[in-house]
């Protein structure tokens, strides 16, 4: 707690630099899949290609990803994007299959009546099927977004700046105090995280508002 | 740089000896199988109690929460806590990381376990209590069967989690692939950590396709309806989560 | 199967696009890196290896030039001196506080020079061109070879050459890097025919608690290391200079090294001495007073800001 209280404001910058590193992926992982769900829902056939190939890639250990992107990237070792690029990937491994499983959702006798009422296929994608898989995208949204801090503190190791070097430095210093507010701090930017994603979701969904009263 | 890459990972002496490549292999599967079958033994009955017994259902809620901690300050925090612990021995080094590791694999093993057992159709748990079973005879024959392939899409999450965060564990003096990634990174040898890193995507992409094969060819004969119900997201997976490693 | 098959030829072009990545080392720069990235144009950048010490010398070259109204930042530990050095060379950071025979033994590996001045003379012959290095301060801090009490009345040591009779017993701890380093283990292979039976790779207060509680039976300490009173560690002799004169001096990137920065880097290396340092990394690794804190009071103490 003491040392929590006397780096207060290096918790805060490092805080940031975590949650961008972290929150970056989210955003970018969400405006890729939403168009590869949308692929994989209009050609059937492809869909197990781009929902199998995408969950592939977050088999690979979260280490190994961040040492390879320079390979891929022309980056240095230490160059945060190597750690944007990577989660990104394994942000979009999770929500591609989120948002087909979304889309699937959505009830065929709404679509029926939106094509009925004359929308065209990318109108009626846009201002019915997303806004009807909102809920289900915002689930698989919460649950890229607490692995995905969890998983930037692994960046640290390699000297990556962010809430991870709590845990690095406190280990090298054997400083239990600061190990755990790494922890802990960690465990905080998760939680905060998770309620702008469910106060996105409610702002997006007025409807569901009136059904759960 | 592909070209250090492969020279490293096929020089010869890569391919003998303490830090060769086969010991490292083999000290990264021999790691994570132990901690597989410990957690294994503790998640999956109690998991199948949960459902079974309808109770306890917050310890569902419980172990998911419990992903949010990032692993590489429990691995750090509960070595630190054990340091004095094993004084003369070597356990020092492993034991910590591998209740570490069996902490972070319990989880996706109970969700999938749990899962499993509570996706059984009620009526065919009372067709089989109709039939006289009891109930640890349900357990056995019917739903166990039945829950086989979500306990099985557990134990991949739970795999991959394990052998990811094995190769973190190098950072406490363990042996496995993670040592190639971290003392290339203390000396700056790129084509070591890069060779390292290879090796432990590749094991991970072996060990999920192998599972998912075996996912393929134990699911009963008689589930096919359920798995043409599937057929359209796939295999179906637990916990719609990755290993946070 | 389908989906295997389907499994199988993605994997193959994941590891395709792998191959199709830059031709660079990317351990031959670190641009962002030491967390110093944020830095702005014209502060000199003061980097530090990962450990208490390097990062505690950092902060007072900082805080001197600062005083003397030369803009001077730190940022996190780097790493190990492999690392630093690309880091230094490639401009991530301008300044790095060095030991002198160490870093003499990283360029030429040969080298047998003793005393300090030699040292340092031998070390401005190889140092890189662009490079150079400034005055060695009084103080030292040398790697060492350290064993518990216990081990030396045990096996009766007092020479590293006493604990290479010893090799199939020796459980070594040492940082990673260790393991190829001259001042490591290929240095004492040939100096003494020391082959511990295993290495274990560990650094920090992790090496010196395993050293303490047993799990390893000989370490590589920092003859600076508070640990070594506090344990009661035993240093063994090295009489064939593996680890020589290990004198405190700032590295740096000749363009940076105005006259100014040479001066007051020059002014801290005269008040540095084996006793503050020691005592300073004390009141960090033991006290855990922040490094930051220990450096102003020692800055104001001996008149340098």
């Amino acid at each position: 707690m003491n040392y929590a209280l006397n780096h207060f404001p290096e918790i805060l910058q490092r805080a940031g630099q975590h949650a961008w590193l972290a929150g970056v992926p989210l955003v970018l992982g969400l405006l890729i899949a939403v168009p590869v769900g949308w692929l994989a829902r209009r050609f059937p056939k492809a869909s197990p290609w781009l929902v199998g190939g995408s969950g592939l890639l977050y088999t690979i250990p979260s280490l190994a990803l961040f040492i390879l992107m320079p390979l891929i990237l022309g980056t240095r070792i230490l160059d945060p994007l190597n750690v944007i690029v990577a989660m990104t990937i394994y942000t979009l491994a999770l929500l591609v299959r989120t948002v087909v499983d979304g889309l699937s959702a959505v009830p065929r006798d709404t679509v029926a009546a939106a094509t009925a009422m004359g929308y065209s296929p990318v109108r009626r994608f846009l201002a019915v099927d997303l806004p009807l898989a909102v809920p289900v995208i915002a689930a698989g949204l919460r649950v890229a977004a607490v692995s995905n801090v969890a998983i930037v503190s692994v960046a640290s190791l390699l000297g990556i700046p962010n809430l991870g070097f709590f845990l690095t430095d406190g280990y090298q210093n054997y400083d239990n105090g600061e190990i755990w507010t790494g922890i802990v701090s960690c465990l905080i930017l998760a939680l905060v995280f998770d309620l702008l994603i469910q106060l996105a979701e409610r702002l997006l969904t007025p409807w569901q508002r009136v059904v759960h009263g | 740089m592909i070209t250090s890459i492969w020279t490293w990972l096929t020089a010869p002496a890569q391919w003998s000896g303490a830090g060769g490549i086969p010991t490292r292999l083999w000290e990264h599967i021999w790691a994570c199988l132990l901690v597989l079958v410990i957690a294994a033994a503790i998640a999956w009955p109690l998991g199948a109690w949960i459902a079974h017994a309808g109770r306890g259902r917050w310890l569902i809620s419980v172990a998911n929460a419990a992903r949010a901690v990032p692993s590489l300050g429990l691995l750090f925090a509960v070595a630190m806590w054990m340091s004095g612990m094993f004084s003369g021995s070597t356990l020092a080094f492993t034991i910590p990381p591998t209740i570490v590791l069996v902490i972070l694999a319990i989880p996706p093993l109970l969700a999938g376990a749990y899962a499993g057992v509570h996706e059984v159709d009620p009526a065919v748990r009372d067709a089989a209590r109709g039939m006289g079973m009891t109930g640890g005879e349900v357990l056995r024959k019917v739903e166990l069967p039945i829950a086989l392939p979500l306990i099985l899409s557990g134990l991949r999450s739970a795999s991959l989690q394990v052998i990811a965060t094995w190769t973190i564990a190098a950072v406490l003096s363990v042996g496995g692939l993670g040592r190639y990634l971290i003392d290339g990174l203390a000396s700056a040898d790129y084509a070591q950590m890069a060779g390292g890193a290879v090796l432990v995507a590749v094991l991970a992409l072996l060990v999920d396709g192998m599972l998912a094969l075996l996912q393929r060819l134990v699911v009963s004969p008689g589930l096919t309806g359920r798995r043409r119900r599937r057929a359209r997201t796939g295999i179906p997976r637990a916990t719609a989560s990755r290993p946070t490693a | 199967m389908k989906r295997m098959i389907c499994l199988s030829l993605t994997a193959a072009t994941a590891l395709g696009l792998t191959a199709c990545g830059g031709g660079s080392n990317p351990m031959s720069s670190g641009s962002g890196g030491g967390g110093n990235s944020s830095a702005a144009a014209g502060t000199l950048k003061v980097g530090a290896a990962d450990f208490p010490e390097s990062q505690l010398l950092a902060a007072i070259y900082a805080g001197a030039l600062n005083a003397k109204g030369v803009k001077a930042s730190t940022g996190d530990p780097i790493g190990a001196r492999e690392v630093y050095l690309k880091a230094l060379n490639d401009g991530s950071v301008d300044v790095v506080p060095e030991y002198a025979y160490s870093l003499l033994t990283f360029y030429d590996k040969s080298a047998t020079q003793k005393d300090a001045q030699s040292v340092a003379t031998a070390l401005k012959a190889k140092l890189p061109a662009k490079l150079q290095i400034l005055n060695p301060a009084q103080a030292q801090d040398a790697n060492s070879v350290a064993v518990t009490k216990e081990t030396a009345t045990k096996w009766n040591l007092k020479t590293i050459a006493d604990l290479a009779k010893q090799s199939d017993k020796v459980i070594f701890g040492a940082p990673p890097e260790f393991q190829k380093r001259e001042q490591g283990l290929p240095g004492l292979k040939s100096a003494y025919n020391l082959a511990p039976k295993t290495f274990r790779p560990l650094k920090g207060n992790a090496l010196v608690q395993a050293l303490k509680n047993g799990q390893v039976n000989a370490a590589n300490i920092f003859t600076t290391d508070p640990s070594i009173k506090s344990d009661g560690f035993v240093v063994l002799e090295d009489p064939k200079h593996v680890f020589g004169s290990d004198n405190v001096v700032p590295l740096i990137t000749k363009a940076k090294a105005t006259p100014q920065v040479q001066q007051v880097l020059n002014s801290v290396q005269g008040k540095l001495t084996t006793d503050n340092l020691a005592e300073m990394v004390k009141q960090v690794v033991v006290d855990k007073k922040d490094a930051g804190q220990v450096a102003t009071t020692f800055l104001k103490d001996n008149g340098l800001a």
